[in-house]
């Protein structure tokens, strides 16, 4: 099959079908053995203790909670560029997700934050711009949610969500550009990272594992909402016939 | 059992809090899509298809 045939949203429904079950089962056996290693495994950091146990859900929510904005601002060139059919479904379909993950890297963070800061909370660089992102997301959901003509609401939210996307590499270099509370990259760096293998072997296991549930949960969403076009267009049509049949 | 030390509170409230948000999502879209395909099962019974429709089916 073409990468051009997923554009149709019948084969996609049909091809989306058959590869869920495997991504789900793909995401429990990846995860499951991600928090083995990390809860049962990995030691206690030198300096955080066991505190350090955060880090395997919370630094996976903070990649994946960038990573689904960056799928949207892709999807988002899909629709004004390309006008690709499946591109505003699956912007729309990523938002919730994305806000998930990143409110999950907001709680846990801030959870992380008070045994290891002595604070829940500071409006750092680091921090405000990924509350800037969960409100980003926010207000992508509201306004496809007030908009009732989808393809008009994909237009609009296409450009707030590239415009939006500056905040990206912002969220990314806040930590170098910025004196903030949170450490800057210890993971993906020049020179390597700086965190020992036991614990970032676990820790990539777990990013891979919560991707495929990012991916299964979006999957799901994106059927739901060609669902919701195709009642809609099909609304249209029985509004369309009852018009034809009184006139 | 794993020692968690002095900190346990805010690790199993971290795991406690994914956990919540995690299912809360995965269960409103669940939900959502039975809804969908009931509202798509309803108009198609009352006979309404989409023009390039051919008598296939919606999921």
């Amino acid at each position: 099959m073409a990468l051009i045939d997923l554009a149709n949203p019948t084969r996609f429904m049909a091809l989306a079908g058959r590869i869920l079950p495997w991504l789900w089962a793909a995401t429990a056996v990846v995860l499951g053995v991600g928090l083995y290693l990390a809860l049962f495994v990995a030691p206690p950091d030198y300096q955080q203790g066991e505190t350090v146990k955060i880090m395997f859900i919370h630094v996976p929510a903070a990649w994946l909670s960038m990573f689904g904005y960056g799928l949207m601002a892709a999807s988002a060139l899909g629709t004004l560029v390309w006008r690709h059919p499946l591109a505003d479904v699956a912007a729309k379909a990523i938002a919730p997700v994305g806000a998930a993950f990143t409110l999950i890297a907001l709680v846990t963070g801030s959870l992380w934050g008070k045994p290891m800061w002595g604070t829940w909370w500071v409006w750092d660089a680091r921090l405000t711009s990924v509350f800037v992102l969960f409100l980003m997301y926010l207000g992508l959901i509201a306004l496809w949610s007030a908009v009732e003509d989808p393809n008009r609401a994909g237009r609009v939210a296409a450009v707030l969500i590239l415009v939006g996307s500056v905040n990206i590499p912002i969220i990314k270099f806040s930590v170098d550009w910025w004196n903030t509370l949170h450490q800057p990259a210890s993971v993906f760096r020049m020179g390597g990272s700086t965190i020992d293998a036991s614990l970032l072997y676990p820790l990539f296991i777990c990013a891979v594992g919560a991707t495929l549930l990012f991916l299964a949960l979006a999957l799901m969403a994106m059927r739901n909402e060609i669902l919701r076009r195709r009642i809609r267009a099909l609304e249209l049509v029985a509004v369309a016939s009852a018009s034809g049949a009184a006139a | 059992m794993i020692d968690l030390g002095n900190h346990a509170s805010f690790i199993l409230a971290a795991y406690g809090a994914t956990v919540v948000i995690v299912i809360a999502l995965a269960l409103w879209i669940v939900l959502d899509g039975r809804a969908q395909r009931r509202r798509l099962a309803a108009l198609e019974a009352r006979g309404i298809r989409r023009r390039s429709a051919k008598g296939g089916s919606a999921s």
